[in-house]
C-alpha cells in the first residue's frame, strides 16, 4: 500500500516559540488518520504545512505524490482543505460560494454548477442555497465549508477540527458525511480534541503534544499501551460487595478496589481471559446475583490522560 | 495566462456582487464622492479664491485625489477581512496563481473608484467646474487619477497583509492619508508653507497627479513652484506611480503567499 500523506521531522516556529519539534507521519491510501491533541499542540500548524499553506523550517512532506514544499500546485489540484474556522464568503449565498471554487478550480461553467447543486442537494443545503451565508448556522456553515473542499473530489482530504463547536446532532451529519468520503477510497487526514472523534472515525491515531508525537497507533493500541484491562463485577445487593471481593480477591490473589458507592469491585485483568474465566468461576461458587460483569478498557480519554498528564476536552463541553 | 484572466473575472465577479448584497458600500462610493464635491466646492469655493480661475475648478483635481487616496483602506480593509474568515486559506489551497486574488480585489476596487469619478466629474459641472482642453485629455487624466487608485490599493493591500486587523488598519491607513493629502496642493496652493514644507508638498506624489489633472483638465494651477515636479507633472506622476507599483505589488504577493490570519 502506498501513502497517501508522509511528512517527516516537520519543524516550524513562530518568532522563536517552537509550534512543531520534528512531526513525522505517514497516511496509507484509503485510510483516515485522526491527528489527535489538546489546543496549541501544533494540529492546524501540521495540517497548514500538509496542505501547502506553510512552510516548515525543516523537515519533508508528500502529499498525494507531490512534493508539498516543492510542487505546490501540484498538490493543490489534489487536496480538499477544511479549516478550522469555516471559509466562506459570508456576502455570497451557499451556491455562489461553491460556484466560485468551481470557477477557480476551472472545472467549466456546466459541471461547476452541476457538482454545486449535487453538493448542496447531499448536504441538504438545498434549500437554503440561495441564501447568503452570513445567515447560516454554524452547522450549516460547516457543511457547505465541506462541500467546498469536495468541488474537485479530491483524493487526499483534511481536516481541521471539523465539528468543533457544533451541537451533538450536527457533528453525527458530519461524521456520516466524512464516511461517505472514506467509503469512496479517499485518504482522510482528521484532526481533532475529541476522543470519540478519533475513536469512531479514525483507522490510525497520532496523538501530539506541544509539537511532538507522544503516540500513535489504532485506538486499540494505544488503548493498550495506557494499562490493562479491568474486570467489574458488581452484586444485585450491595451487603454481597464484601463477598465478591473476598472471593476474587483469593482467586486472582490481588485486592480489589471498590467503586465509591460501594457496588462495584474491580480488579486489573493482567492476564487478559484467564483471569476473567477464574473470577467467573469464584463468583459463580457463590451463589449470588450478580448485576454486572464485564471488561471495561480503557477509554481513549485514560490514553490522553496518562500521556499528556492533561485531562482532554470534555466531549460535549463545545 | 488566460487561467489567470478567468480566475481574475471570476474574483472581480465576487467583488460586485458584495456591493450588490451590501448596499452601505455602495454609499460609500456614490454618497461620499458626491458629498465631497458639494462640500467642498460650494461651501469653500464661495470662501475662497484662486488666481487664474474658479475655487471650484481649482479644488476638483483635490476631491478626485481625495476619492483615490481612499482606496488604500477600501482595500486593505477588504483584505483584512478575507484574512479573518478564513477565505484566503481557502484561495490559497487552490491551484490558482498567487497573484489572481489580490489582482481582483485591487482591479474591483479601481472599478468602484472609476464609477466615483463619474459621479464626481457629473456633480462637478453642475457647480461650475469645466474641462478646457478637450476630452482625450481629460480621459487622460482620468486614467492618471485610477492609476493611482490601483497603487493606492496595492498598498492598501499590502498594509491589510501586513497588519491583519480591522482596527490597526483603520488607525495606520488614515495616517498615512492626511499628510499625503493634506501637505500637497490639493485643496490650497502650497506657496504659503515654509520652504522645507513646500519642498516636501512638491515632492509630494499627490502634488504631481492633480497639478497633472489640472493642466490635462485645463484647470488653474496657482503657486506651482519651480523644479522638475512642477515642469513635467504627468511624466513625473507616472514614473512615481510606477515605482510605487514596481515595489509594492511584488511585495504584496509574496505577503499573500505566506499570509496567516493571526
Ligand atoms: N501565526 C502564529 N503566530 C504565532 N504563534 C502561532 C501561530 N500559529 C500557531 N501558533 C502557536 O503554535 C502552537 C501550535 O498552534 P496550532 O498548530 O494552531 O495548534 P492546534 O491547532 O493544535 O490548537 C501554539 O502554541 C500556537 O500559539
Ligand atoms: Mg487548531
Amino acid at each position: 500500500m502506498t501513502n497517501a500523506i508522509e511528512a517527516e521531522g516537520l519543524r516550524k516556529s513562530y518568532k522563536g516559540h517552537e509550534a512543531l519539534s520534528g512531526v513525522s507521519l505517514t497516511v496509507p491510501e484509503g485510510t483516515v488518520l485522526g491527528l489527535l491533541g489538546p489546543n496549541g499542540a501544533g494540529k492546524t500548524t501540521t495540517v497548514r504545512i500538509l496542505a501547502t499553506l506553510l512552510q516548515p523550517e525543516e523537515g519533508r512532506a508528500m502529499v498525494a505524490g507531490f512534493d508539498a514544499l516543492k510542487q505546490p500546485k501540484e498538490v493543490r489540484r489534489r487536496i480538499g482543505l477544511t479549516g478550522q474556522y469555516a471559509a466562506l464568503d459570508e456576502r455570497l449565498t451557499g451556491r455562489e460560494n461553491l460556484r466560485l471554487i468551481g470557477t477557480l478550480l476551472h472545472l467549466g461553467k456546466g459541471p461547476s454548477r452541476r457538482r454545486a447543486d449535487e453538493l448542496l442537494e447531499r448536504f441538504e443545503l438545498s434549500e437554503a442555497a440561495d441564501r447568503v451565508v452570513r445567515t447560516y448556522s454554524g452547522g450549516m456553515r460547516r457543511r457547505l465549508d465541506l462541500a467546498a473542499s469536495l468541488m474537485v473530489d479530491p483524493p487526499v482530504l483534511f481536516l481541521d477540527e471539523p465539528t468543533t463547536g457544533l451541537d451533538p446532532s450536527s457533528r453525527l451529519v458530519l461524521w456520516g458525511m466524512i464516511r461517505e468520503q472514506v467509503a469512496k477510497g479517499v485518504t482522510v487526514l482528521l484532526t481533532t480534541q475529541y476522543l470519540e472523534e478519533a475513536d469512531q472515525l479514525a483507522d490510525r491515531i497520532v496523538v501530539i503534544d506541544t509539537g511532538k508525537v507522544i503516540a500513535e497507533g489504532t485506538a486499540d493500541q494505544l488503548k493498550q499501551k495506557v494499562g490493562t484491562e479491568r474486570l467489574e463485577v458488581a452484586a444485585l445487593a450491595a451487603e454481597d460487595t464484601s463477598r465478591v471481593v473476598a472471593a476474587i480477591g483469593a482467586r486472582l490473589a490481588t485486592t480489589p478496589s471498590v467503586s465509591e458507592d460501594g457496588r462495584t469491585v474491580s480488579v486489573p485483568l493482567p492476564d487478559g481471559m484467564g483471569g476473567v474465566a477464574a473470577a467467573a468461576a469464584a463468583v459463580e461458587e457463590l451463589g449470588i446475583e450478580i448485576a454486572e460483569f464485564a471488561v471495561r478498557r480503557p477509554s481513549l480519554d485514560d490514553v490522553f490522560m496518562t500521556l499528556t498528564g492533561q485531562t482532554a476536552r470534555e466531549k460535549d463541553s463545545a | 495566462m488566460t487561467e489567470t484572466l478567468s480566475d481574475v473575472r471570476a474574483l472581480v465577479g465576487r467583488h460586485f456582487r458584495h456591493i450588490y448584497r451590501i448596499p452601505e458600500q455602495l454609499i460609500s462610493v456614490t454618497i461620499m464622492p458626491i458629498a465631497f464635491v458639494l462640500i467642498f466646492g460650494m461651501l469653500f469655493g464661495s470662501a475662497m479664491k484662486v488666481e487664474g480661475g474658479s475655487y471650484q475648478e481649482y479644488i476638483m483635481a483635490g476631491i478626485f485625489i481625495q476619492v483615490m487616496m481612499a482606496n488604500i483602506s477600501q482595500t486593505a480593509l477588504g483584505v483584512v477581512g478575507d484574512l479573518s474568515n478564513g477565505l484566503v486559506d481557502r484561495f490559497r489551497s487552490l491551484p490558482i496563481s498567487r497573484s489572481a486574488v489580490l489582482i481582483g480585489r485591487t482591479t474591483a476596487d479601481m472599478a468602484l473608484a472609476a464609477w466615483s469619478c463619474v459621479l464626481m466629474a457629473g456633480v462637478g459641472y453642475l457647480i461650475g467646474w469645466r474641462i478646457h482642453n478637450g476630452l482625450p485629455k481629460a480621459l487622460a487624466a482620468f486614467g492618471l487619477l485610477l492609476l493611482l487608485g490601483f497603487a493606492m490599493s496595492w498598498l492598501g493591500a499590502l498594509l491589510g497583509l501586513a497588519l491583519r486587523s480591522t482596527e490597526s488598519v483603520n488607525a495606520l491607513a488614515f495616517m498615512a492619508m492626511m499628510p499625503l493629502v493634506f501637505l500637497s496642493n490639493a485643496f490650497v496652493p502650497p506657496d504659503g508653507l515654509p520652504t522645507w514644507l513646500r519642498v516636501v508638498a512638491e515632492w509630494n506624489p499627490v502634488s504631481m497627479v492633480v497639478t497633472a489633472c489640472r493642466q490635462l483638465f485645463g484647470n488653474p494651477t496657482v503657486g506651482l513652484g519651480t523644479g522638475l515636479p512642477a515642469e513635467h507633472p504627468v511624466l513625473m506622476s507616472l514614473l512615481l506611480i510606477g515605482g510605487i507599483l514596481a515595489v509594492v505589488v511584488p511585495m504584496s504577493g509574496r505577503a499573500y503567499s505566506t499570509a496567516t490570519a493571526r
